[in-house]
């Protein structure tokens, strides 16, 4: 399992399969692969957003993602979990969070993939700061509950 | 003898400063410690505290040398 902070823009399905390429002993294993894919939008809360800028607690937010991927690991039968999460500067398009879990069978992947993502959305010191089109700043206050219906 | 207090994000840019250094007395809370870094002001309904970078309420003690972290609701993903 493995965790990554990723300073730069990154190609998640590059990511996907170099990080598989180096699972040899999962070859054949893994009947099932989930993935999840955050990418950056150019609005949020009707505004339209020209950049954000992602901070983060060097140290804690590694050791909170790898206490998530260690608890996955608890609770389903997993074979291995993969997350790379960016920080800095961020703009629409790009992509924000990869979460992906091998499995042997598809109910593990999808549930173990679900949890990941969700706890890490309500757990990890991440904090993001928008840039409006119109130039002005602001912090996203909060999360939304993914396992609610979200507002379109 | 002294803890380390850090403050990210909006939290950080409301009380001016990401971080400071605190005398260590014994017994005393994470609660406490926000008391004292920031003159009494009143500690955000919302705030999230770690302890040693990991997650601790306002009420767990704090030890000498340790690293106390208060931050608002956190918004990645």
């Amino acid at each position: 399992m493995k965790v990554e902070i990723c300073p730069e823009a990154f190609n998640p399905w590059q990511a996907i399969q170099d990080y598989q390429a180096a699972l040899p002993s999962a070859a054949a294993k893994f009947g099932a692969t989930s993935i999840f894919i955050g990418t950056m939008r150019d609005y949020n809360d009707g505004v339209g957003v020209q950049s954000m800028t992602l901070d983060y607690y060097p140290g804690m937010t590694e050791k909170q993602l790898g206490k998530i991927l260690g608890d996955a690991g608890r609770q389903w039968e997993i074979i291995d979990a993969y997350v790379v999460h960016r920080v800095g500067e961020i703009r629409p398009d790009e992509a924000i969070v990869l979460v992906a879990v091998w499995s042997a069978h598809r109910g593990d992947a999808f549930d173990a993939c679900r949890f990941i993502m969700e706890t890490l959305k309500s757990t990890a010191p991440f904090w993001k700061k928008e840039v409006s089109d119109t130039g002005q700043t602001r912090w996203v206050e909060k999360n939304t509950d993914g396992y609610k219906n979200v507002q379109p | 003898m002294s803890i380390k207090v850090r403050y990210f994000a909006s939290l950080g840019e409301h009380l001016g400063r990401s971080e400071n250094d605190l005398e260590f007395a014994q017994g005393m809370s994470v609660k406490d410690i926000w008391v004292l870094s920031t003159s009494g002001a009143p500690i955000p309904d919302n705030v999230l505290t770690a302890v040693n970078m990991e997650y601790a309420d306002l009420e767990a003690q704090v030890q000498d040398g340790d690293e106390v972290a208060f931050f608002p609701p956190v918004t990645g993903g």
